[in-house]
């Protein structure tokens, strides 16, 4: 048995734009351990988000080879790449993308529905009282503030306990002082539950709570810090 | 948890937040239209189907317009049938000084073999059922006889050379002549043993006999087969399939329009969801997106959108059908009285039909692009740019045509009809769409100059073509709707009615004998009345085309048929009527005046299957003749003045025996002129074709009345359209606003645009509604109508100021509140 929950070998994006083609990751190779937390930064352009949506399974590689739990992604069809998302893997977007139909409760029940689990409920609002918002069940998104939108997103992201979290920029959209409560709280719950991180943001004081940084330039990862 | 959970859950989410409710709306009114029709429809059916052998007074009836042949009776005795015979005829009846005609009818003394009599003993009772004829020496008569004669129970009266008691007032019998509302003449029931004794059965009386037969059904099988094959010219059968044929036809009729009316409310309805259904794709493509991410699978997402779509359609059908159900009361109500009869419950057909109708419209319409839905890229929850889902839009209109084709099978069930709607609704979209790409190129040319609100609105319809387009096509279709309903119809009606002058003829006289012409005319003179045209009339009979025997069986409609097989009143002119216009061949002149030539009308030309240069072989009075088709006439046959199907020359005909005919216009106030016409010439019989107009026209406005009340539902679906198509660029107007707040646009500015824009987008739109309404209306004139119909400048101003401030002043409110939001509260939003 791997140790390593996520390993990326030889990962290359290249798309074809009107200047020519346009390589977006060149020879991505790394592993994360369980457990561990991971932060991807970089400048805008470098390619953080579209490593983020390869190792979830959002979108293919031109070659390369992405495993999560020992599974090859790009082995499985997109329909086996959601059932693995959906047993595995949770996210926290930076923009949100909470349903806007969706209480807060049935947001965060939502994953766990997907999957068939009975009970979503009871599970979402326990973990929506420890994110704060246990006053706040029956809201909708756009009565919750910003911070509030997030820590939805969260628990959404956690409520169904999975192995890996992957994070584009979570505080991206807040103001600093909620972003630094978010990122207590994505840090509190992952030690709690002891998830794997995968973070990716153009801030520092979030990078440097992560036991690793990687550093994204031009699409090729630098040695690591 | 299984998907249908999960799909019963997501469904009541949407429907909390109100992304179903226009799918919803058009749905129940399509589904209560067609099913208000249906309900209807089926009453009426069930009542003429388990009724049909009382209506008849029989199992099997044989109408002839000679006595019964005495093989007929031998038939049925081998047989062991029973049977009645009735003898009819509309004659003269006078009480006093007062005269009236009615529709004699004698009847042995078993009749009716199926059904009931009422009798009552007094005026407007209801009257008790009694058996057999009335007695001998007495009479029952109908209540509109009562009254015109001003009688009562237990009266003489004298009908020919007899006095018969009035026995009783007859208020029900079988085998009347079309309901309460057709019959033309009131009744007149007696024993046909009296008849004899009235003197009124002359050789050549027009009568109509009938031998009434019932008994075991193979039995009447077998006759009625053996008869098919025997029939005399003149003779006719009625099965219970064809109990009262007026009925039948009128109720028909009306019928296929009611489902045509509904059926267009259900296509305006399928608009609508088609739009709906856009607007719920591109507003759930996120939410997709998202799910997809979670972790659901494609086929989950399908499974929870078609159960979703399952369960709306079955609901919103489900209330549809209730509404059909409780609509088609008012339908009842209308029409109801035609049938003549008690109409029982509906059966539980048009509960399927309306389920059917509203799962077809939505899963064709809505169906096809939401299940599209699950092809929406997962990479778009990072990157909006990237998740266009690109639809198919061949498959989603194919399949739209295709439900439309099934909805047309199942309502009007003709393959042919259903083809040319297709065809027509096809070219219509073609126009809509054509026409409103053309106004929008137009408009963009003209963009640069104008305030910057002006601008702006213009700016954005060009910007977003594509749903522009769109857009305009559903207010076009709702507004064009809207227009035929009320401009259009109110100037085809007018024109229709306004056809019949006040003066028209309504009277008529028939049986004026040679000998009594003169006299006819010397009364008329000194009753200060114009003397009206008098006509020859020769009964004669068609027997040969060309000089072969006239095949009736080879006609193409029923209507030729019998047509072929009744007897004829040929006529004589000199000179064509005024109102008649030659259409082929030409009217003879004075040298030809006693050769044998024949002026035809058109329309029984067509339906007999004649053409210019036939020869035509008539019999009369046991001799025969033939001459040639030398002109085709067109007759305005609702003018009601006297005319004729076929004419010939002076000098050919008055060899045979002859009788006389005319129309003339009575004023109302001039009544009495009646009795003393009738007591100076009792052979005369005068019809009143003022009743008959009356009768005619309550039909037609009830059935007018009945059409506009299922229009009720299509003009909803129009406003549905509307609103969809309002509500089709919604979400983007909510954005773009906020975004112009935040910029610093002013709140007048903001709602100056909006106003501006669906203003323009209303007036083009009414532009093409009026256009398109006008060429329907045009279309429907000449067909239906046979009238020359042009759009007047009422309807072009009317539609485009319909449009532009209906739609500038509904497409502002719809949206008012884009303005009134805090721009914040939207970009978050979204």
């Amino acid at each position: 048995m791997d140790k390593a929950v996520l390993r990326v070998s030889d990962l290359y994006k290249r798309v074809v734009s009107p200047e020519g083609e346009l390589t977006l990751l060149s020879g991505i190779n790394l592993d994360i351990a369980a457990g561990e937390t991971v932060a991807v930064v970089g400048s805008s352009g470098a390619g953080k988000s579209t490593l983020l949506g390869l190792l979830a399974g959002l979108d293919v590689p031109t070659t390369g080879q992405v495993m999560v739990d020992n599974e090859d992604l790009f082995a499985l069809d997109e329909d086996g790449r959601a059932r693995l998302r959906s047993e595995k893997v949770g996210f926290v977007f930076q923009a949100f993308q909470l349903l806007p139909n969706l209480t807060a409760l049935e947001n965060v029940m939502l994953p766990m529905e997907l999957a068939g689990k009975r009970d979503a409920s009871a599970v979402a609002s326990s973990v929506l009282e420890r994110v704060g918002l246990g006053a706040r069940l029956s809201h909708y998104p756009k009565q919750l503030s910003g911070g509030e939108q997030q820590r939805v997103a969260i628990a959404r992201a956690f409520a169904p306990q999975p192995k890996l979290l992957f994070a584009d920029e979570p505080t991206g959209n807040l103001d600093r002082n909620t972003g630094t409560k978010i990122i207590d709280l994505l840090f509190d719950l992952n030690a709690e539950h002891g998830t794997t991180l995968v973070l990716v943001t153009h801030d520092q004081n979030l990078a440097k709570r992560c036991q690793r940084q990687l550093e994204l330039e031009a699409g090729q990862l630098r040695d690591e810090q | 948890m299984t998907a249908f959970v999960l799909a019963l859950r997501q469904l009541r989410r949407d429907w909390r937040a109100g992304e179903l409710t226009i799918l919803v709306l058009a749905l129940v009114i399509a589904v209560a239209s067609v099913s208000s029709v249906n309900f209807f429809t089926s009453r009426i059916h069930q009542a003429l189907e388990s009724q049909a052998n009382e209506l008849l007074g029989g199992d099997l009836v044989l109408v002839s317009s000679n006595p019964i042949a005495e093989a007929r009776f031998k038939d049925v005795d081998a047989l062991g049938l029973q049977y009645v015979e009735t003898m009819e005829f509309p004659t003269m009846v006078l009480a006093g000084e007062q005269t009236q005609l009615a529709s004699l009818k004698a009847v042995s003394a078993a009749y009716p073999l199926r059904g009931s009599i009422r009798v009552a003993d007094e005026l407007f009772a209801a009257g008790e059922v009694v058996s057999g004829s009335p007695a001998r020496g007495n009479v029952w008569v109908g209540a509109r006889l009562v009254t015109a004669l001003s009688i009562n129970v237990g009266d003489d009266i004298q009908v020919g050379d007899s006095d018969l008691t009035v026995a009783g007032v007859l208020t029900s019998e079988p085998d009347q002549a079309g309901g309460m509302l057709f019959g033309v003449a009131p009744r007149l029931l007696m024993h046909l043993d009296d008849l004899a004794a009235t003197g009124l059965v002359q050789p050549a009386s027009r009568i109509r006999y009938r031998l009434l037969i019932a008994g075991d059904s193979k039995a009447i099988e077998k006759i009625h087969k053996a008869w098919m094959a025997s029939l005399a010219p003149g003779e006719r059968l009625n099965t219970i399939q064809d109990a009262r044929p007026q009925i039948r036809t009128a109720l028909e009729r009306s019928e296929s329009f009611l489902g045509l009316a509904a059926l267009v409310s259900v296509l305006l309805a399928g608009a609508a969801v088609a739009m709906a259904a856009r607007r719920f794709v591109s507003r759930h493509l996120d939410n997709c997106a998202v799910m997809r991410c979670l972790g659901a699978q494609q086929r989950l997402i399908n499974q929870l959108y078609l159960y979703q779509m399952l369960v709306l359609g079955f609901v919103a059908s489900l209330i549809g059908v209730l509404l059909g159900y409780l609509a088609q009361n008012g339908l009842v109500v209308v029409l109801g009285p035609l049938a003549g009869v008690e109409l029982p419950a509906p059966t539980a057909k048009p509960v399927v039909i309306g389920l059917l109708t509203g799962m077809i419209t939505l899963l064709g319409f809505a169906l096809p692009p939401i299940l599209q839905l699950a092809n929406v890229p997962t990479l778009r929850v990072l990157r909006r740019e990237m998740g266009q889902v690109r639809l198919n839009t061949m498959f989603a209109y194919a399949a739209g045509l295709g439900a439309f084709f099934l909805l047309v099978m199942m309502q009007a069930q003709n393959l042919k009809l259903a083809i040319a709607m297709l065809g027509g609704i096809l070219l219509l979209l073609l126009l809509l769409g054509a026409l409103a790409g053309l106004l929008l190129k137009l408009l963009k040319r003209s963009i640069n100059q104008g305030a910057t609100a002006w601008r702006f609105g213009l700016v954005n319809i060009s910007r977003r073509a594509g749903s522009s387009v769109v857009q305009m096509m559903g207010f076009s279709i709702g507004l064009m709707a809207l227009l035929l309903l009320t401009v259009v119809r109110t100037d085809l009606l007018e024109e229709w009615q306004g056809r019949l002058p006040d003066d028209a003829p309504n009277r008529f006289l028939i049986n004026i004998q040679p000998d009594q012409l003169n006299e006819v005319e010397a009364f008329f003179a000194n009753e200060n009345i114009e003397v009206p045209l008098i006509y020859p009339m020769v009964r004669a009979r068609l027997v040969g085309v060309n000089g072969h025997a006239l095949d009736e069986e080879g006609l193409e409609t029923e209507r030729g048929k019998r047509l072929a097989m009744r007897e004829f009143n040929l006529s004589w002119a000199a000179e064509m009527q005024a109102d008649n216009q030659l259409v082929a061949g030409r009217w003879w002149n004075q040298n030809e005046h006693g050769q044998p030539l024949l002026s035809v009308e058109e329309g029984i030309a067509e339906e007999l299957g004649f053409k210019l240069g036939d020869t035509l072989s008539y019999r009369v009075a046991g001799q025969q003749f033939s001459a040639k088709v030398t002109s085709l006439r067109s007759v305005e046959w609702d003018s009601f003045r006297a005319n004729f199907f076929v004419l010939a020359p002076p000098g050919l005909l008055d060899i045979y025996p002859v009788n006389y005919m005319s129309a003339f216009y009575l004023p109302s106030d001039q009544h009495t002129l009646l009795n003393r016409l009738v007591q100076q010439f009792p052979n005369i019989t005068v019809f009143d074709v003022a009743t008959i107009l009356d009768q005619v026209r309550t039909i037609i406005e009830r059935v007018t009345l009945a059409v506009e009340y299922v229009f009720l539902f299509t003009l909803l679906a129009g406003l549905m359209v509307m609103f969809a198509a309002i509500h089709a660029s919604l979400d983007e107007r909510i954005h773009e606003a906020a975004i112009l707040r935040t910029l610093g646009a002013r709140r007048s500015q903001l709602l100056g645009s909006m106003m501006l824009e669906y203003a323009s987008l209303g007036l083009m739109s009414g532009l093409v509604a009026s256009l398109t309404a006008g060429a329907v209306g045009m279309i429907v004139a000449e067909r239906v109508f046979q009238l020359d119909y042009l759009p007047g400048p009422a309807l072009w101003l009317g539609g485009m100021m319909l449009g532009a401030i209906g739609i500038g002043i509904a497409g502002t409110l719809g949206t008012r509140f884009v303005v009134n939001r805090p721009p914040l509260q939207t970009l978050r939003g979204s």
